[in-house]
């Protein structure tokens, strides 16, 4: 069979096994719709909060990601796991003793306040819709490149696959998908990267391999690889080139970003105890850190053999990877010494995204109206989110595999979607309208709630799919700024501190939220000429700012409520129940 | 209830012990070993790996899962004694 043939039978395989878990799950009670009844076993948990977590970002294009950084990007590989141990330690088990249905409303109750509630409800709608954004965008590449169908239809089947199990099952339906989901995703990251392993190191485990020495050499792969990059005019692949305190503040940022975000933290309110809780937090990271230690490794092979396969190679013969990508307009090249020839170096080949003439050229390239650059040699535009998708092409492996990789993408966009609709659609039924603008509402009445706000944010996520804002890859700093800097705060404080009140909470969320938000619209949106290092608060870019604003939260909320009253003595006695042993 | 009491601050005096010490180890392997010594740790070599490096994109990844399961292990030991003391009460 063709590979696009392959890519539509597991895509289509697997979208069925979704559809046939949301039938069987279908949710009945509002505690079903929330926190899927709480009674999703830990390991099952563990996986599905592996699914929820793992999103497009992290399956497409992580790797890749790493694959241009060299050891720079180890933040995000410190950062998106190391975040994990604090959310076992400080967050989900007191969250899921506390007992309630979602994260504002833990806020909204500890801090007596409608107001916090309400604050907390904005910054999550912020955060998730951010998120989702990015996941769409994974989702259409996957469909236009592998299926050939436009990106638009696309977004739509995506979209009617997670509102028939969203809307249905709720979290109970979403979680027995993710489940399913991780299956999918984390066997589709792992075949190719231990079939490239095999082929390039003769090292089955990927983690091993990529310290391990070439086959047709006695050279270990990571020095073969500095040594070309350097040659190439890169940074040296194993060594840092951003400052050690930018990579301090951005790894802590996405660290404690990731324990603040909400529809990661709801995901522990779905099992039977508190005990469950933890041990569910250290499922979710092993299952987590199988893909996360193999990106690494995929990014190695990924950036050698890239290299390998184009570098110096006529135009006409070069792989079809190539040509194909080129076609959807995710690689350029432009001949600048009119050579014929391929040629892969450091800086950018032309000025800004490519845009590309009707007419070829004399080698049979797409021609790119950009100008190009002539202060390096390089001619080839690669867009970083096509390499682990790319990467089975570029290693040669049997169409099988690139279709299975097909499948995994669309599972890891897939289940953060629904996560993240989940959080969107209880924090607006339970803590807008039950906790805040239409108490009388009956149970029944809610879940009617609950199930439309989820319909529509997944036809507000849909636009955002099919009109992709601008904006996508500078708002990925956002979301965990943001959380790191408004939720892992009050959360953390919440639990681990008596003394902490409603004006504290409020002015400490307003502080981070305001500070890191508006150096971020600067640097990011406003004046995207002054970003570089000369111009930041102590040589830390927007994506580690939300550190400094999570300490400022700290700081300002503890200062703050030393001046007003103590909480009242209702709060008081929930905060020792929550500290309790069970 | 007073007795209640004194068993709930010892209970959360030795649960705030068991977090120090991880934390001291989580800030360790990541902030220490993976940015802050990592490239004074890049001298030595683990195979093909930089030592340094190592931690930064595989050690600490591995050392997080251990911390959070050494948890799991001392906090549940912990609920079991007070389960205990509580009984005997």
């Amino acid at each position: 069979m063709e590979v696009q043939e392959l890519t539509y039978l597991f895509v289509g395989l697997s979208f069925a096994v979704y559809i046939g878990i949301a039938i069987w799950s279908r949710a009945e009670s509002t505690n079903d719709f929330y926190v899927a009844g709480k009674g999703v076993h830990p390991v099952a948990n563990g996986m599905a909060t592996a699914a929820d977590w793992m999103s497009a970002a992290s399956f497409l294009s992580m790797a890749g990601l790493i694959a241009f950084l060299g050891k720079d990007g180890s933040v995000y590989l410190m950062g998106w796991t190391g975040g994990y141990v604090l959310l076992a330690l400080f967050l989900a088990p007191y969250l899921r003793k506390f007992g309630k249905f979602t994260v504002p409303d833990f806020i909204g109750e500890r801090y007596y306040s409608s107001f916090a509630r309400k604050v907390a409800v904005l910054c999550l709608i912020f955060i998730s819709f951010t998120y989702i954004a990015g996941q769409m965008r994974g989702v259409g590449i996957v469909f236009s490149r592998f299926l050939e169908v436009d990106i638009n239809t696309g977004v739509v089947i995506g979209m009617g696959i997670v509102f028939f199990y969203a809307v249905l099952g709720g979290m109970k339906g979403i979680t027995y998908t993710q489940v399913a989901q991780y299956c999918v995703l984390i066997f589709a990251y792992l075949v190719p990267a231990i079939f490239i392993s095999i082929l390039m190191t003769g090292n089955p485990v990927p983690q091993l391999g990529f310290g391990s020495t070439l086959v047709d050499s006695p050279v270990y792969l990571l020095d073969k690889l500095d040594q070309v990059t350097v040659d190439l005019g890169f940074d040296e692949y194993t060594q840092n080139s951003k400052s050690v305190i930018d990579i301090f503040c951005i790894t802590a940022a996405l660290m404690f970003g990731t324990a603040g975000l909400p529809h990661v933290i709801v995901r522990f309110f779905t099992v039977p105890t508190v005990a469950d809780a933890r041990k569910s937090a250290g499922y979710a990271l092993i299952f987590i850190a199988l893909l996360y230690t193999t990106a690494p490794a995929v990014s190695a092979f990924a950036r050698m053999n890239l290299i390998d396969s184009i570098q110096d190679k006529e135009y006409s013969s070069a792989p079809s990877w190539f040509k194909n990508w080129e076609e959807i307009g995710l690689i350029a090249w432009k001949d600048k010494n009119l050579d014929g020839a391929i040629r892969y170096s450091s800086g950018d080949a032309v000025k800004g995204r490519p845009v590309y003439d009707t007419e070829r050229g004399p080698s049979g390239e797409r021609i790119v109206l950009n100008s190009p650059n002539f202060d390096n040699e390089n001619e080839v535009y690669i867009d970083r989110d096509i390499i682990v998708l790319a990467n089975p092409e570029i290693a040669e492996l049997p169409g099988w595999v690139i279709a299975l990789v097909a499948a995994g993408g669309l599972a890891a966009a897939l289940s953060t979607a629904a996560g993240l609709l989940l959080v969107i659609s209880s924090s607006i039924s339970h803590d807008l309208l039950k906790k805040t603008y239409m108490p009388k509402i009956t149970e029944r009445q809610e879940l009617f709630f609950a199930r439309v706000s989820a319909a529509v944010a997944i036809a507000i996520a849909g636009l955002f799919g099919i009109y992709p804002p601008a904006f996508v890859a500078q708002v990925v700093a956002f979301a965990f700024g943001l959380a790191a800097a408004t939720f892992f705060p009050v959360l953390f404080m919440g639990i681990f501190s008596k003394r902490l009140n409603k004006e504290g909470a409020i002015a400490g969320m307003l502080v981070g939220l305001i500070f890191t938000a508006t150096y971020i619209i600067f640097f990011k949106f406003l004046y995207v000429d002054l970003n570089t290092s000369e111009n930041w608060l102590m040589s830390i870019s927007p994506e580690g700012i939300g550190f400094i604003g999570m300490i400022l939260n700290f700081v300002v909320a503890v200062l703050v409520s030393s001046a007003t009253k103590p909480p009242p003595q209702e709060v008081l006695d929930m905060v020792e129940m929550i500290r309790k042993p069970e | 209830m007073n007795k209640e009491l004194d068993r709930n601050k010892s209970y959360w005096r030795a649960n705030l012990k068991i977090v120090s010490w991880l934390m001291v180890f989580w800030f360790l392997c990541s902030f220490g070993f993976g940015i802050i010594f990592s490239d004074t740790l890049d001298q030595y070599r683990v195979g093909g790996f930089k030592l340094g490096f190592w931690f930064a994109q595989q050690g600490s990844i591995y050392i997080f899962i251990v911390l959070v399961f050494v948890y799991v292990h001392l906090m549940n030991k912990l609920d079991r004694k007070y389960a205990k003391i509580e009984e005997k009460d």
